[in-house]
């Protein structure tokens, strides 16, 4: 194996702290994924990609970084990464899914917040994220109180932008969006020095486009019974589609899809048939978060699909490829990103609706709502959806937790219990 | 030839020994101590004698890699045990060492909805538990000080630590043990009203856990809670043990 350890330091890497990190993660990984029985073969590449996460990957931003390349690090779902792509820069994902950053994060920020935020901050000061560290600008975005005060701390330490995200979906503030994505290209211009042309966006925008269908036809596979593909492993292809090259992860993705539609149509499945079919929705899970999909499948239940930002709400609804001038093509990056679903807005109507089709479209036995704490939007926006969801005689169940293991035993008992009464 | 159901809770450990016909042969509750599975074994005596050894509680995945032959989630298992004690019941509210939760139940007694509380020991037996030691008294006392006052003082904290220390400091502010004890029991009670608020009252509602073997508690609940007709069990503590029996003797009728 080759020592990158040359590499890491030269980011500016605290090369002990960050060992002591990487030595957990084989170990989570093995019992998690390693051990589940009837993987696709495909899921090879993703599990290099996993074990090589701080470097490989890492390579290739060094390198575009040496050739005078720019590197942009993203926090959320609602950054038009076609933009950041099309003025010849790379963007990758940035979410913290780990307890080892959450001590480092509350050096500066409240406990009582989410754990998101918290690892988010405390991997950039911890210097343990080789991705924080090839970043030439952070970009976050205003889908939080918790989030938008963050960024002024993080601003500190690194480069920050960020993007105002209105809160309603009416016409006017499409229009503001529509101004800020313009603001944001000229930030992502002076950045980098290349101006984007109509060309390279309608470029941008239809390999995002198919990268997105790409997930949304693994996710399609999910809806057959039995299910051919874990929710694990589903997860993990759309947490690995925020830090991946887009064309290689689009290849991979679309490789997998073709083995596991194979699986279909000879019935294969990684779940007896018949198994209880979940529907998570609620918050992110970022990279290594995997603690939720890992109880609810060892209690014999297959997760079918995510509404969160690391599941349907990324990749649902193109962006109109007919644009052929830039304002044509800002317009339809406006009207495609907000769409998206987030509890940050108000009315969210829209929310329920997904789930609904969502519940009707994978079959779902079940909805577990998944809360990282302290994330008041969406443990609000619970009320909401509980009533309706109750209303129409779905099972739903509130899970609220962080990233650590302290209450996994608890956890496991409520779904389990879950479980016995969709049974 | 008999079913073993044993409950391994976090504090205790309860085992329910039924015969065939479902009728309670033997049934006991000791403390967990530090090494509950050791311990739980040693209950459950000699094994080869059970038809099926039915684990539930906290322990209940330890039990089944070692001895038991199926488990059950404590919600199914007090699901099934008050409803057997009480056949018409509809809502179970289990408050345990650890976890308080509630269970509606369907007129079939299916499990149709359940609430527990989140990590944390507000309105759980280590609440009381913690409290008693602030107050200087021991748990079986607590109900009958709180019934020396009729005064409203109000702890805040909803933290177990922070509560402590509330209790704490309004002794030290001299104010009478009864009337801490007192706003002690108010504030788990008002906790665990609130779970039941959540998920509806569908009476008759039937207390278990060891929190409803403390002498006096249910009845002071139902006071404060205004429900007349909380049933309790003779052996609170029994019933999950009980409840993981049954369902060992309804496997095994399933099974053959």
């Amino acid at each position: 194996m080759t020592d990158y350890r040359k590499l890491w330091s030269d980011l500016g890497m605290d090369l002990e702290k960050h060992d002591r990190l990487t030595s957990a993660l084989p170990l989570i990984y093995e019992e998690v994924y390693l051990q589940q029985p009837e993987r696709p073969q495909a899921m090879e590449y993703f599990d290099l990609v996993v074990a090589e996460i701080h470097s490989l990957r890492i390579v290739e931003l060094v390198e575009h970084r040496r050739r005078g390349g720019k590197v942009c690090g993203a926090f959320c779902v609602f950054v038009p990464v076609e933009i950041i792509r099309a003025a010849g820069a790379v963007a990758v994902g940035l979410c913290g899914g780990s307890q080892f950053w959450v001590p480092d994060g509350e050096r500066v920020l409240p406990r009582n917040l989410c754990p998101l935020i918290k690892a988010s901050v405390g991997a950039r000061l911890s210097g343990t994220c080789p991705y924080f560290q090839s970043c030439d600008l952070l970009i976050g975005e205003t889908t939080c109180d918790g989030k938008k005060k963050a960024w002024e701390v993080l601003g500190e330490y690194a480069p920050v932008y960020v993007m105002d995200l209105p809160q309603m979906k009416r016409p006017q503030d499409l229009a503001a969006w529509r101004g800020e994505i313009e603001l944001f290209l000229a930030r992502i211009e002076e950045l980098t020095g290349c101006r984007v042309t109509p060309g390279r966006l309608a470029e941008e925008i239809r390999l995002q486009n198919r990268l997105r269908q790409a997930l949304e036809r693994l996710y399609h596979t999910r809806k057959a019974d039995p299910v051919p593909i874990s929710g694990k492993d589903a997860l993990l292809v759309t947490q690995v589609s925020f830090y991946d090259d887009p064309r290689r992860f689009i290849d991979k993705t679309e490789a997998l899809v073709a083995e596991v539609e194979a699986r279909i149509a000879s019935g294969q499945g990684v779940f007896p048939p018949g198994a209880p079919r979940i529907l998570v929705t609620g918050t992110p899970m970022a990279i290594p978060n995997w603690k939720l999909h890992h109880i609810i499948e060892t209690a014999g239940a297959a997760v079918v699909c995510e509404e969160t930002c690391t599941g349907t709400r990324f990749f649902e609804h193109q962006v109109d490829e007919t644009g052929r001038t830039l304002e044509e093509q800002l317009q339809a990056l406006a009207e495609r990103y907000l769409k998206i679903n987030c509890s940050c807005f108000t009315p969210n109507s829209g929310r329920l609706e997904d789930i609904f089709r969502l519940v009707e479209a994978y079959q779902v036995d079940g909805v577990i709502y998944y809360n990282l704490q302290f994330c008041h939007g969406y443990a609000v926006e619970y009320y909401t959806v509980e009533k309706a969801l109750k209303e129409q005689g779905i099972p739903v169940m509130k899970v609220e937790t962080d990233y650590s293991e302290e209450d996994t035993g608890q956890l496991r008992t409520r779904v389990e219990a879950f479980l016995e009464m969709l049974r | 030839m008999t079913v073993l159901g044993i409950d391994i809770g976090s504090r205790t450990i309860a085992i329910a020994v039924l015969n065939e016909r479902g009728e309670l042969l033997a049934g006991h509750v000791a403390d967990s101590g530090p090494r509950p599975l050791e311990r739980a074994r040693e209950m459950a005596g000699n094994l080869s004698s059970f038809r099926r050894v039915v684990a539930t509680g906290y322990g209940r995945h330890g039990a089944r890699a070692d001895f038991a032959t199926d488990l059950i989630t404590e919600i199914k298992a007090h699901a099934l045990g008050a409803r057997h004690l009480f056949p018409f019941c509809r809502t179970v509210l289990d408050i345990g060492g650890q976890d308080s939760k509630v269970i509606r139940l369907d007129e079939q007694g299916r499990v149709v909805d359940f609430i527990m509380n989140d990590r944390c020991a507000a309105g759980t037996g280590k609440f009381l538990e913690v409290m008693a030691q602030g107050l200087g008294l021991p748990l079986e006392e607590i109900v009958a000080a709180a019934c020396t006052s009729d005064g409203e003082i109000t702890l805040n904290s909803m933290c177990t630590v922070f509560a402590e220390s509330e209790v704490v400091s309004l002794l030290a502010a001299g104010q009478p043990v009864g009337a801490v004890a007192r706003a002690v029991l108010n504030s788990i009670c008002d906790r665990t009203m609130n779970l039941l608020l959540r998920l509806g009252i569908e009476p008759p509602v039937v207390f278990t856990g060891g929190v409803a073997a403390i002498p006096g508690l249910p009845a002071y609940f139902a006071r404060r809670m205004d429900l007349m007709d909380l049933q309790v069990p003779s052996s609170p503590q029994l019933v999950g043990a009980l409840g993981a029996a049954l369902y060992g003797i309804k496997v095994k009728k399933a099974t053959g």
